[in-house]
């Protein structure tokens, strides 16, 4: 990977990616001072920007940096910060580390699941709720826990999902 | 440490900030404020107390009252009571269960008698915001020391002395790390921090940057200092905001005060540190690929040797340590190898901090001499098991360790003795179950953790997890025969063999050791002739194929 000026890029706007984060973006990379192995900052970068990194970003990056799609998709898909899908409106992280999986976790999830109709990782119907487990949030003394968005709540039992979840429907 | 008459240390870690210590620590501010004290009462949010069970924690100095589960509804009595009038707010002590005494110190309470804090001796005690609190305890003394009146050779001679092994799991002499890596013949070099905490459970290397960033920023430039390494990089997760925040918080200060660019303290070493985010692996832990994450890539293992130490980050020697472990440095130098020796057992010396959690009274974050017993760790420390229920067994070293039972419960503590029980350090996670755990499931969760890391790079970690994964869910849903067994046991020895890296060399532990240690669990899910309480083969292959 070498500097990137010279590599000029189109970008694929559409719709769901607007000019303005692309040239948000592209200024970022081209005030890098190397790009030599900053790939994974990038990609932070633009997740941050688009909120999720579908292939017309990656592809972006990619040619900006000079560098093979592959390779960008190679790293994207080995890391699970990184994530290829739109995400919903809130996103409810259940921790499934160790601690609270002892306390109870699994309960949570599938209550979870249920409650929402969808899969882990997935996003509900209406696109209000993404739902994710998560590995350790490190809050082990409040186990089991449930994460919407920046929010904590601790100490969750089944039966406590449903006022959860009406918090963030209205 | 100010000139305040009172400070409220208020804990700031992640685990008390989920239960509203920020609301906590805004409500005491006011009231404070309200009632004329700003200039005599000084809130200061601190590092975790390691308490997290009684979260978020309130303390009062010098009066040394250690208020638990506070609210923020609590804050207005704290102040109108025991900063105006001198009350101690009775109801927010601390109660030992058994006792139901109340007890307002914390050296008095049993949590806190058995344990020793070196690693952790500023976190719950310093702002991490405020880089002067941590001079005032005597920091960044060891740097000066080290720069100006110590040679490359007497620093790692003080830590060889130490006898200080790796933290993060491996065990590894650090001093000894060092060494290799200042004989390597090179211009660049690089010495690197280790906080990619992915051990589901563990959350010490967290606990030390949010409460106490400077002591790893300090032991990094001592050991770029005697390695020869002119910069530092950080490799953290990112799923950890607040650690993050506050080092950048902390490299600002320290850059500063000079005391990271160049010429620190007048002498011509200069050093700086970078910090590099990681994305959600696992499998980054391990250095090697650790290393290749840092340059942007997939964080795949390599074969080692090379040792990073020969060849690391872009191909420089690099020397790669444990939060933890740096955490430890100052305090070694500044009190001597000698010193750090005399602590702890005679082939680990030194403290350890354990993530205690799990089917356990007291969760939370307990540094504890090398040599000390598993039970005193799980009944005095942490208060026994909740609601009358028996002890069964406690895992430690996380996906790659394996469980300990009662019978193995007196043995001393060190990196040799828990491998010599099949389990082993590993970061220092510590999830203790009960009865109503089985040890299968806890297996197969274990399994679908590493299943879900292994990267992919070699047939045995890639295909071999998997496998394992779906045996067990085999047994669990009780189709299982003996020969399911056999086949499962035959292949975690050649996943333990054959492995490229640690990860996958030590994920089938948890099925090793609880095999061992719970064989009629197992069996109570085969339904097999060989089994004396089984329905025997021809009934079991009958009902399985209704069942379908």
């Amino acid at each position: 990977m070498t500097k990137p000026q010279s590599i000029s890029v189109t970008a694929p706007v559409n719709e769901d990616l607007p000019k303005e984060k692309f040239d948000e973006l592209e200024g970022f990379i081209d005030e890098m001072e190397t790009t030599k192995g900053a790939l994974i900052a990038i990609l932070h970068k633009a997740q941050s920007i688009f909120g999720y990194l579908p292939r017309d970003v990656q592809l972006f990056v990619a040619r900006k940096l000079g560098i093979p799609g592959a390779e960008v998709f190679g790293v994207v898909s080995f890391y699970s910060y990184f994530t290829t899908k739109p995400r919903g409106k809130h996103t409810i992280s259940v921790c499934m580390g160790t601690a609270c999986f002892v306390r109870g976790a699994d309960k949570i999830i599938e209550g979870l699941k249920e409650k929402l109709n969808v899969e882990s990782n997935e996003i509900t119907e209406d696109g209000l709720f993404t739902l994710k487990d998560v590995r350790c949030i490190g809050a082990c003394g409040l186990a089991p826990v449930v994460m919407v968005d920046d929010k904590v709540f601790g100490r969750v039992k089944e039966n406590e999902l449903d006022d959860i979840i009406e918090k963030y429907r209205s | 440490m100010a000139k305040e008459r009172t400070n409220i240390l208020v804990c700031a870690g992640t685990g008390c900030l989920a239960s509203e210590s920020e609301k906590v620590a805004k409500n005491l501010e006011l009231i404070v404020r309200a009632r004329g004290y700003s200039d005599e009462v000084k809130i200061v949010k601190t590092g975790c107390f390691g308490f997290c069970e009684q979260g978020p924690i309130v303390k009062i100095e010098p009066d040394n009252i250690f208020y638990v589960r506070v609210g923020p509804k609590d804050a207005k009595d704290i102040v109108d009571e025991q900063i105006v009038k001198g009350r101690k707010v009775e109801r927010l002590l601390f109660k030992e269960s058994e006792k139901d005494k109340v007890v307002d110190k914390h050296e008095e309470m049993s949590f806190y008698k058995k344990q020793l804090r070196i690693a952790l001796k500023n976190c719950g005690l310093i702002n991490p915001e405020d880089i002067y609190e941590y001079i005032a305890l005597g920091g960044y003394e060891a740097l000066g020391k080290v720069l100006i009146s110590m040679t490359r050779n007497e620093v790692i001679n003080e830590v060889k002395e130490s006898g200080l092994r790796g933290r993060g799991g491996g065990g590894f002499p650090t001093g000894l790390k060092w060494g290799i890596t200042k004989e390597q013949d090179s211009e660049v070099k690089f010495m690197v921090c280790n906080a990619d905490e992915g051990d589901p459970g563990a959350f010490m290397d967290r606990s030390i940057l949010e409460g106490d960033p400077h002591s790893v920023l300090e032991a990094m430039a001592i050991g770029g200092y005697a390695i020869g390494a002119d910069k530092g990089l950080i490799y953290i997760r990112a799923e950890y905001p607040l650690a993050i925040a506050r080092l950048n918080i902390a490299l600002k200060q320290a850059r500063e005060l000079g005391l990271l660019g160049e010429n620190i303290f007048g002498t011509d070493f200069s050093f700086d540190i970078d910090i590099k985010l990681g994305a959600g692996a696992f499998v980054c832990g391990e250095e090697t690929a650790l290393l290749n994450s840092c340059e942007g890539q997939r964080g795949e293992p390599n074969f080692k040797p090379p040792f990073p130490a020969e060849e690391g980050y872009w191909g420089h020697p690099t020397c790669v340590n444990n939060v933890e472990t740096l955490a430890n440095i100052p305090a070694i130098i500044n009190r001597g190898g000698k010193w750090f020796s005399s602590i702890g057992t005679e082939k680990s010396s030194g403290t350890k901090v354990f993530a205690l959690a799990g089917k356990v009274n007291n969760v939370g974050l307990v540094e504890v001499p090398m040599g000390i017993t598993l039970r005193e760790i799980i009944f005095d420390i942490g208060g026994g098991i909740p609601n009358g229920k028996k002890f069964k067994a406690v895992q430690t070293g996380g996906p790659s360790g394996g469980v300990i039972t009662e019978k193995d419960l007196d043995t001393p503590i060190d990196y040799d003795s828990l491998i010599a029980k099949g389990s082993m350090m590993g970061s220092g996670g510590m999830i203790v179950m009960d009865e109503d755990d089985n040890m299968v499931n806890i297996a197969k969760f274990y399994l679908e953790f590493t299943m879900d890391e292994a990267c992919g790079k070699c047939g045995p970690g890639r295909i071999g997890t998997i496998r394992i994964y779906e045996l067990l869910k085999k047994i669990t849903s009780g189709n299982a025969t003996m020969a399911d067994l056999d086949a499962i046991k035959q292949l975690c020895y050649m996943v333990k063999d054959s492995s490229l890296c640690g990860l996958c060399q030590t994920a089938p532990n948890p099925v090793i050791s609880t095999m061992k240690h719970f064989w009629n669990e197992y069996l109570d899910f085969i339904k097999d002739v060989d089994h004396p309480q089984g329905e025997g083969k021809y009934a079991a292959k009958n009902k399985i194929q209704k069942q379908a």
